[in-house]
């Protein structure tokens, strides 16, 4: 029994280190400013938590097989301590290394030239708002103006002029290179933005609105998902990013601007 | 100094009704509590393989229950957690062994209120009983999962099950607060005001530590969410609103509410929720201790410091609640100072894995099945309690948060673990608490079984998580890069189909050794607590008129040149 407990622990240690090595399905390639330094810190993290791992199961095998004559020891405070002190280093340093990343994350500098771009989550849909040429987003009283089925969904007040040229889109354009800075709400229950590939991820709740930022650097389209579960629908609310270089970004901006104007 | 004079037991002459059923003696409500817990694990495993079978084959007709729908997923699934977190892992480890084996342990015959230990339980099983009805009501189960965030769980409009189904979770909750407070009342009586004389606060074993700190807990943590739970209940069917805010349309309708905060019921819940977890766990950690020593017949590698560390996670597990929420819209630097909280929470448990390992230190380890299952728990402690300290980053938790990740990291730190514990208890209080030892080999089967299952299930579910799939999906088919995870979706159903059969070893030798187990002695295992002066099963009296005096502390293990290799608790001190 005893060879067979410490050969179980053995074989699994190794498979599960085997499969984190081959690892078949992994993180999605990082598409924003953001993705190599978190990527670098999963790395660090990754390797950190596996040779524990692999440190404390092969321990728990060896010890299991060492049966030893003599009066049995009730601890040593100095190995307690000595193991204490340098979990404490390591897992500060480990903390202090990652809360630096999470401010540069969530407090950027000011930045010019940012791409704004409201996002509301509804039971299960994504709507993606441009604030049109005059920058300014028009006002919203959902349960006031809220039309679907007009074309005028999250229920913006026809008489504010700054929403005169503001713009739904059914999915997120963003100029690549140029930081994007969202406005995030929801407009009935907590649903979640999810970019995996922009390393995005953030919560819309009801009544809040949540300023987030990611900025992309690589071309291409990407998936949003609902992070958040939001009812029987959570699973197929998706919607995706579409990273355009800033020449097509423009055009395609222009092209909206002019039909929202003309409507 | 605790009082020396106890409860005299009930009369036996009473019929079966009171001596089995509404009895107010501590070791039969325990075992009730036990058969509670078995019931709804058995429940809580049928519902996650029904899950595990939709997302895999979504047009598969179920018998007795057809086609699943989306809704019945996330139903089964928001049951699952609940049954799961509050009817297994905060009433196995506490309630059930806890009532049965806190005042044995600690020399007593009973609990300080046996009534209200009686009572305690009664509102558990109604409360068991109240949510399982949902199931049975138009709209059918919740479908907001065991966190119930509003304002998803407070609308009837968002959803079916959001109705009645909720209403009735919700009652159900306040109940199991209400029974779990009266259980961990007593508890803290019983081990401030019951000890045996000499039965110092040093000399008690880790269970017990283990057990009355987690009674602290609860009485901290269950008051809040009762409260929650009733401004929920009031937000849903009294106008209020703590928790909606206003201009919201649900289900292409204006709701009434205005003026609630859906964070604030993040902030209370979680303020419940993350003590929870140690609620679970700790109770594990001290019973896995205790089997440490036992079957290893040696001391714990550092008693002190298990003490300290199990009293330094219960008070740090008051203030690491945020790390639940990095993403919610909280402010981002009450976000670092909970991911610092959080990392300083990962030392006394590492501490723990320290001791455990020095227990086993060249040790005459006896490899009975509680041994196994006990080395089980400190391999998946260790593999669930290792991605701690990365999802506390909130840089990394930010991906990881509500993927397959931190469901892996939580079922194998929290479910599996705290269930290994369980189930050495079970196998090794088995004899004290029925009277007949359980097999041994269908116990070495079972214990195979449900490691390399664990193992096999939750180990690929970082790989989900990494690649970035939501948790509480009920098909794979709504996002791409969710469908493209198919195959290892299929890899963990097969696992968890054949772990989950596999309890059926368990089941057998459990009901079989019951009635045809071979009878115990009074300390099969050869261990030092009081418990095991007792006859088995405990007699009814407990230790009747013969109160017992203690000398020695829990764990006198070691070679001896004359007796045995272990000192009781209450040998006389000429004896050794």
């Amino acid at each position: 029994m005893k060879l067979a407990l410490r050969l179980s622990l053995f074989v699994i240690t190794v498979g599960s280190t085997w499969t984190f090595l081959q690892h078949p399905w992994w993180f999605p390639a990082g598409a924003s400013l953001q993705a190599p330094a978190i990527d670098r810190q999963f790395r660090t993290a990754f390797l950190l938590v596996g040779i524990l791992f692999l440190a404390g199961q092969l321990l728990l095998a060896f010890l299991l097989g060492r049966a030893r004559e003599g009066r049995p020891s009730r601890g040593d405070w100095r190995l307690e301590a000595a193991w204490t002190v340098g979990l404490i280093a390591l897992f500060f340093w480990f903390n202090f290394s990652g809360g630096r990343m999470w401010a540069e994350m969530m407090t950027p500098e000011r930045q010019a030239g940012a791409v704004q771009v409201e996002i509301t989550g509804a039971q299960f849909q994504w709507y993606f708002r441009y604030p049109g040429a005059d920058g300014v987003f028009g006002r919203v009283d959902a349960q006031k103006f809220a039309r679907p089925d007009e074309g005028n969904p999250l229920g913006i007040d026809p008489a504010d002029p700054a929403g005169k040229d503001d713009y739904l889109s059914p999915m997120l354009v963003l100029p690549v290179g140029r930081p994007a800075h969202l406005i995030l709400r929801a407009q009935d229950v907590v649903h979640s933005v999810f970019i995996p590939a922009m390393r995005f991820k953030q919560d819309t709740v009801p009544g809040m609105e949540i300023h987030a930022h990611f900025t992309p650097r690589q071309t291409g389209t990407y998936e949003i998902a609902c992070a958040e579960l939001c009812g029987l629908g959570h699973y197929r609310m998706q919607a995706k990013v579409r990273v355009l270089s800033e020449e097509d970004f423009n055009k395609w901006l222009q092209a909206r601007e002019r039909a929202a104007s003309e409507k | 100094m605790p009082v020396a004079s106890d409860n005299p037991p009930e009369r036996s002459d009473r019929g079966f009704l009171h001596r089995y059923v509404f009895s107010a003696d501590h070791k039969v409500i325990g075992v009730q509590y036990f058969f509670l817990s078995l019931a709804a694990a058995l429940v809580g495993a049928l519902l996650s393989l029904l899950m595990r079978v939709h997302l895999i084959w979504p047009q598969m007709a179920v018998p007795f229950l057809g086609k699943i729908k989306p809704e019945d997923y996330l139903a089964f699934m928001t049951m699952h957690g609940t049954l799961m977190v509050f009817f297994v892992l905060s009433t196995a480890p506490q309630n059930a062994f806890g009532t049965y084996f806190l005042p044995l342990q600690l020399g007593a015959s009973e609990m300080a209120f046996p009534k209200l230990n009686m009572f305690g339980f009664w509102a558990t099983l109604i409360s068991f009983l109240v949510l399982l009805s949902a199931f049975f009501v138009p709209g059918g189960a919740s479908l907001a999962g065991w966190t119930q965030y509003p304002p998803l769980s407070a609308l009837a409009a968002a959803g079916p099950g959001q109705g009645l189904g909720t209403d009735l979770w919700l009652v159900s909750i306040g109940l199991f607060c209400l029974g779990s407070l009266m259980a961990a009342t007593n508890f803290v009586a019983t081990t401030v005001r019951k000890r045996a004389p000499g039965m110092l606060w040093m000399r008690m074993p880790l269970p017990c530590w283990a057990w009355f700190v987690t009674a602290i807990l609860i009485l901290l943590a269950f008051g809040i969410l009762l409260v929650a739970a009733i401004m929920l209940l009031c937000d849903r069917n009294f106008g209020t609103s703590f928790f909606v805010p206003g201009g919201l349309i649900v289900n292409g309708k204006a709701d009434p509410h205005s003026g609630g905060s859906p964070l604030l019921w993040q902030h209370l819940f979680w303020f419940f929720g993350h003590p929870e977890v140690y609620i679970a766990i700790l109770p594990a950690m001290g019973m896995t201790s205790h089997l440490l020593s036992t079957f290893a017949r040696k001391p714990v590698f550092g008693y002190k410091a298990m003490v300290g560390a199990t009293l330094a996670i219960g008070g740090m597990g008051f203030m690491v609640w945020g790390h639940h929420m990095f993403v919610s819209g909280m402010n981002p630097h009450v976000g670092f100072a909970f991911s610092t909280l959080t990392t300083a929470i990962a030392v006394p448990s590492a501490v723990k894995v320290f001791n455990w390992l020095g227990t086993i230190y060249s040790g005459k380890i006896r490899f009975s099945t509680p041994l196994l299952f006990s080395v089980g728990f400190v391999s998946l402690f260790i593999a669930g309690g290792l991605t701690g300290p990365l999802l506390a980053q909130p840089s990394l938790d930010a991906y990881l948060h509500d993927t397959y990740f931190v469901v892996a990291h939580f079922h194998l730190i929290m479910a599996m673990a705290g269930l290994f514990a369980v189930f050495a208890a079970t196998y090794f209080w088995f004899p004290k608490m029925f009277g007949r030892m359980m097999n041994e080999r269908m116990g070495a089967w079972h214990f195979w079984i449900t490691l390399f299952g664990a193992y096999a299930i939750f180990m690929p579910m970082h790989l989900l998580g990494v690649a970035g799939h939501p948790r509480r999906y009920s098909e794979l088919t709504g996002v791409q890069y969710v469908a493209a995870t198919a195959p290892l979706q299929r890899f963990i159903t097969l696992a968890a189909a054949v772990t989950i059969a596999g309890q059926v070893v368990f089941l057998v030798n459990f009901f079989w050794s019951l009635s045809r187990g071979p009878a115990a002695e009074a300390n099969p295992w050869q261990a030092t607590t009081l418990e095991w002066t007792l006859l088995s099963p405990v007699p009814r009296q407990g230790f009747g008129d013969r109160r017992p005096v203690i000398f020695h502390g829990p764990y006198e293990y070691g070679p001896s040149a004359t007796g045995p290799d272990f000192v009781m608790q209450d040998a006389a001190l000429g004896s050794t």
